[in-house]
């Protein structure tokens, strides 16, 4: 057997199914290499591990068969080892706290991995999303907004990437007045260009307005924005915080803007909670999901009392008023939180998946997190702990923009190119560190880390393997390019997203997936078409085979009634090399496909 | 004639119909003994009005009006969960039609139900009513064994008079026996078999409590009917649907559970299930709950878990796999029963067939399954659905069992999408067929009542209408496969869901869901037009055979 370079091997190590209520469990060898955790059972199975996916190591009290060892991901999966020898357990135990929590970006997996692709390729990788090129498609610049060069050598916001658009009508000294007026330099900017309806959605942060302050720069910079949508003359603010946080901002010299020093705003507090109240609620709805021989009624009131759906649902309201203000009342809104990189994320992109079928579609959907997530700078190495730091600032954002697109994809089947599949890896290679697309906080400092020229990036990868992430229901058709996607977000719509929480717990899941088997159904189908085709060339050029009827049955089964003008037998059939491939088909429907059981 | 009586008010114009998500209709409103009928304005040039509206009455579970001025609304909350509002113009019409469809909608003679007075042109009276007899079951397991017997004890039902004719049971029991064990169980309901397993040869038997009473009475013939069961040395499993507990209580009111030291070789299991008032009040706290949109996020997960109905699904669905493990695992023979025999037994007995038995999940072995363990085996549906969630009446025998049954069978699909022959259209029209229908087949509490009604003379059988080919085809499931396996589900919490297209089905649009559903039939039968049919909002139940256009099809105004 091929022995793995490990640092450390323990063998005769059970890892026990955590709901199962009998004492089952499979005895097998733990490895530990330098980037994974390798737990391969007595029936060969092998279950792998990344260190950077570990978020948390426990070591239970001892037990008589052993020491019981814990380990929960990033990802939602939890394992429950027992190490027969204290000693072992403990090396384990200290060696995945050292592997998982690192200090510095190069010792993180993207730099180390290898998938053996020629450079010109992995750079080809890198220029698969062009930011510019999805400005363009929506129509920028144009005659009110231009691409602006003032933050070209970050010196005005160096958590914002270097290329960003704003209104024609806002001149360089608006635009650096403003942004000394804004948390952290972040001053209002393009993120969203409504083609149709001229109008826009921009993003910021929280103005410094304390309890009096004016910027004058600012006030005209709103102006800009407004009146560079000609239909309207009014524009939205949306503060995505509740109003008592906006209002307790204000005593730190920070705060929102006043109405009426800001010429036709429209003010509105949407209520998200900052990201201490998420990542507490996130760890509620673990805990209660994690519970052994859970009761409905403690499940319930479990989940109400984590507030998670709650949470999702505000995410989501928000982004319907956003969405809905563009598509039906033709306004500009300017989206802002605290810093507006964290609520202002969510509710930015998610506005812009409900106004526009791009990003409905994977190659689009990749596009929407580059721009409103990776290039506005989410701080995604704070927030998903990449490194060993504050662990306050860890935080689920991100996660529940992808529950958020789940439920979209829940209450529209059909419209939307991607599958669960899709956002489930995405969440993956968030945490994975194995790409260089999620790491470091933000442009400028992605480009310290030179990580285009290190490592490699996600979305080929993707793409490539995209037969898996692809919705056989999507039709393209559904919403006309620019038509508003108008979820209901009555309560009762928001469910307990069961594969992201317990992807790894199989016994939870449906036992047979509608999902797997009409996507290997349009598979097949497309490829009896082309088969059909085929034969019915090959047919009329032979003149032997008439007429067929051919009908698809259940599960893709082939009923075909070929009405031949004298009968063939299979063997003669067989004797054209040609059919051979239509043949596999007409056999395949006598024996059934492989049935998934108990 | 009666129903004349109670209709004082025939017809009234210039009536407006609203429900949410569909756009309001005016038109004129007819009541006659049976439906409610409404019909868009006819046109100028003397052309008739289209029905828009065409509600049985018994679907009526409340009527709610409210008067303003000249203008009178009616509000009337239906069985299968819809809610419709009638804006009547003039008082005195406004209350008749109030009063009268209250009258005709609470009318308790079976006689006078509609059913009896059905007469579709398509449809030949006696067809449908033989089509699932015990004889063909029978038939099915003497094929295998010989340790059976089909019994006409009860021919006359004066042995038990909620059990059909004939009842299956072991080959050397005589009759003489099983009419001395039927005077020791509640309502005569002796052990009979519901259940053979033919993998392993095992049996399930259900029946009622036995009478112990507080004097610890014994029976010789039911402990040999029980005993003749098990082979030599082998062991059952008594699974009593109550707390030990309450069956311990029960000793009081002269019932009880089997006594370790009379059956011995029979290990009881309790496993305490919800029925009666509430279960009702589950359905009603539900429903109450799903028709509040505005409610907030925690407002609304603590009315889903106030109504504790998923824990009646958890605790449904483990009680049945605990069943089928017992046959299926442990290869042990089953007696289930609680107190009666004919709620929560019939809920575990059926479910555990649906979960072991891959003919129960086709279309016709689900109709029969149904016909045998609910039907024939006297579940009581005209008292258990003489309301549903919405009636202001005092409840009386009302318990949602049947809906239990049905959301459980529904989680089964959600699980295990390929091994339903049927799909969650069947089990909707179920459910509204139980609490009122056109045919007679959910009618009366027992099969004596029935022949007392002669429901199967004067009524149409809903078998014979869903089985012709037309309605079939929309009941299957285009994803099915026939899956020899036992089906165990998960019963996790997070693994069940609410029924959002029972208990949502009139609140929120499906548009979207149905369209999926038919790109999914469309890909599967990979015809060019797939029934767009979907088990989506239509005002009526189709009425087969009638000439008029019966549903809203209007576009709806979703959003």
């Amino acid at each position: 057997m091929f022995v793995f370079p490990s640092f450390l091997q323990v063998e005769q190590v059970k890892l026990i199914d955590r709901f199962s209520t009998s004492n089952k469990s499979l005895v097998g060898t733990l490895y530990l290499t330098a980037t994974h955790l390798l737990f391969i059972d007595s029936s060969q199975k092998e279950t792998w591990i990344l260190h950077h996916h570990i978020a948390a190591v426990e070591k239970l009290a001892l037990t008589t068969s052993g020491c019981p060892l814990v380990i929960q991901c990033k990802n939602f999966r939890v394992v429950h080892f027992i190490v027969p020898r204290e000693r072992d357990c403990h090396d384990i135990y200290n060696s995945l706290l050292q592997l998982s929590k690192l200090a510095s970006y190069d010792e993180l997996y993207a730099f180390s991995y290898n998938p053996k692709q020629n450079e010109s390729k992995r750079l080809q990788g890198w220029q698969l999303i062009d930011l510019a090129e999805e400005y363009k498609r929506m129509g920028v610049p144009n005659s009110n907004w231009q691409l602006s060069d003032a933050n070209r050598d970050y010196e005005i916001c160096d958590s914002y990437p270097r290329e960003l658009y704003v209104p024609r009508t806002a001149s360089k000294p608006v635009i650096v007045g403003s942004s000394k007026f804004r948390s952290k330099g972040r001053f209002p900017v393009l993120s969203y260009y409504h083609r149709d309806k001229e109008a826009a959605i921009c993003r910021c942060s929280q103005p410094l307005s304390g309890f009096s302050a004016r910027c004058l720069e600012d006030e005209n910079m709103l102006h800009a924005i407004s009146i560079a949508n000609p239909a309207h003359h009014y524009m939205y603010v949306m503060d995505t915080r509740p109003k008592l946080n906006a209002m307790a901002n204000r005593a730190a010299g920070k705060g929102y803007e006043n109405e009426d020093n800001y010429a036709n705003i429209r003010f509105q507090f949407v209520g998200i909670e900052n990201i201490h109240v998420m990542r507490s609620s996130l760890q509620k709805l673990l805990e209660v999901s994690g519970t052994k021989a859970l009761s409905v009624n403690s499940f319930l009131s479990g989940l109400e009392n984590s507030g998670w759906l709650r949470h999702i649902k505000a995410v989501l309201d928000a982004a319907v008023f956003l969405a809905k203000a563009i598509a039906v009342e033709n306004a500009t809104v300017l989206v802002h939180c605290s810093d507006g990189w964290d609520r202002t994320s969510q509710v930015c992109s998610l506005g812009s998946l409900l106004l526009d079928s791009h990003y409905r579609t994977i190659k689009g959907f990749m596009v929407l997190i580059e721009k409103d997530w990776i290039s506005f700078g989410h701080k995604f190495s704070d927030r998903c702990g990449q490194l060993d730091g504050d662990p306050k600032e860890i935080s689920p954002v991100f996660t529940q923009f992808l529950e958020c697109v789940w439920h979209l994809t829940e209450q529209f089947p059909q419209a939307f190119e991607y599958n669960e599949a899709f956002l489930l890896q995405i969440h993956e290679h968030v945490h994975s560190c194995q790409f260089g697309n999620f790491l470091g906080n933000c442009q400028k400092e992605r480009e310290e880390l030179k990580l285009k020229e290190k490592t490699y990036s996600l979305w080929p990868f993707l793409l490539d393997e995209q037969k898996k992430y692809l919705n056989p229901l999507y039709n393209r058709d559904f919403s006309q390019k620019l038509v508003l996607l108008e979820p209901n977000t009555a309560s009762f719509n928001f469910k307990f997203w069961r594969n992201m929480y317990h992807q790894f717990d199989r016994t939870m899941h449906p036992r047979q997936s509608v999902f797997n088997l009409i996507m290997a159904m349009s598979e097949q189908n497309k490829q009896l078409e082309k088969d059909f085709k085929e034969l019915e060339a090959v047919s009329n050029l032979t003149g032997r085979l008439g007429k067929k009827e051919c009908t698809l049955s259940h599960r893709g089964k082939i009923k075909c009634v070929p009405r031949l003008p004298f009968m063939l037998t299979f063997t003669e059939l067989r004797g054209f090399a040609w059919v051979s491939c239509c043949l596999q088909h007409f056999l395949s429907c006598f024996c059934c496909p492989g049935q998934e059981g108990n | 004639m009666e129903f004349a009586e109670l209709i004082k008010t025939a017809k009234v114009e210039n009536v407006q119909l609203s429900c949410p998500g569909l756009p309001p209709i005016k038109g004129t409103l007819c009541i006659t003994s049976h439906h409610l009928l409404l019909s868009s304005q006819p046109g100028g040039n003397g052309e008739q009005g289209t029905v828009e509206l065409w509600l049985l009455i018994r679907n009526v579970d409340a009527v709610e009006k409210r008067i303003a001025s000249s203008l009178g609304t009616i509000t009337l909350k239906c069985k299968d969960l819809k809610v419709l509002q009638l804006e009547i113009p003039g008082m005195e019409e406004c209350l008749n039609i109030a009063s009268s469809t209250e009258a005709l909608s609470s009318m308790d003679s079976v006689m006078m139900m509609y059913p009896f007075f059905y007469r579709p042109q398509s449809m030949k009276l006696k067809d449908g009513w033989q089509l699932y007899p015990l004889q063909h079951y029978y038939q099915q397991i003497a094929a295998e064994t010989s340790a059976w017997r089909l019994s006409c004890i009860n021919g006359d039902f004066t042995i038990c008079s909620s059990y059909p004719p004939a009842v299956i049971v072991p080959a050397t029991v005589d009759d003489k026996v099983l009419q001395k064990a039927a005077r020791f169980r509640q309502g005569g309901r002796f052990p009979v078999l519901s259940y053979y397993h033919k993998k392993n040869g095992t049996v399930m038997l259900r029946s009622s409590q036995p009478l112990i009473g507080p004097n610890r009475k014994r029976c010789q013939q039911d402990e040999l009917l029980l005993s003749t069961v098990l082979d030599g040395g082998e062991r059952g499993f008594i699974i009593d649907t109550r707390s030990a507990q309450a069956a311990k209580q029960a000793r009081m009111m002269g019932g009880g559970t089997e006594p370790k030291s009379s059956y011995p070789r029979w290990k009881r299991l309790h496993r305490p299930l919800e029925r009666g008032r509430l279960l009702q009040e589950s359905f009603i706290k539900l429903a109450e709950a799903c028709n509040d949109t505005s409610l907030s996020m925690d407002r609304w997960l603590s009315k889903l878990e106030g109504s504790k109905w998923l824990a009646h699904v958890k605790a449904a669905l483990s009680t049945a796999c605990l069943a089928a493990q017992c046959m299926e695992r442990e290869e042990a023979c089953i007696l289930v029963h609680g107190a009666e025999g004919t709620d929560t037994t019939l809920l575990v007995t059926a479910l555990a067939q649906v979960i072991l038995d891959p003919n129960c999940r086709t279309l016709t072995g689900f109709q029969g399954l149904l016909e045998r363990e609910w039907i024939e085996a006297g579940h009581p549906f005209h008292f258990r659905c003489a309301h549903s969630a919405y009636s202001h009446a005092r409840l009386k025998q009302e318990a949602p069992i049947f809906l239990l049954f049905l959301d459980c069978v529904w989680q089964l699909g959600r699980q295990f999408p390929f091994s339903l022959q049927f799909n969650e259209r069947l089990l909707l029209v179920l459910f509204e067929h139980t609490y009122a229908s056109c045919y007679g087949t959910f009618l009366c509490n027992s099969e004596k009542e029935r022949c007392l009604c002669e429901v199967k003379e004067k009524t149409h059988s809903l078998w014979s209408w869903l089985n012709q080919p037309s309605e079939l085809n929309t009941h299957l499931n285009p994803l099915y496969t026939y899956n020899a396996l036992v089906i165990w589900p998960s019963v996790e919490p997070q693994s069940l869901q609410l029924w959002q297209g029972l208990f949502l089905r009139w609140i929120r649009s499906s548009q979207y869901l149905d369209e999926a559903w038919a790109e999914i039939h469309r890909l599967v039968t990979s015809c060019e037009d797939a029934p767009e049919e979907s088990a989506g909002r239509t005002l009526c139940h189709s009425q087969p055979g009638a000439a008029y256009p019966l549903t809203i099809t209007g576009t709806a105004n979703e959003g």
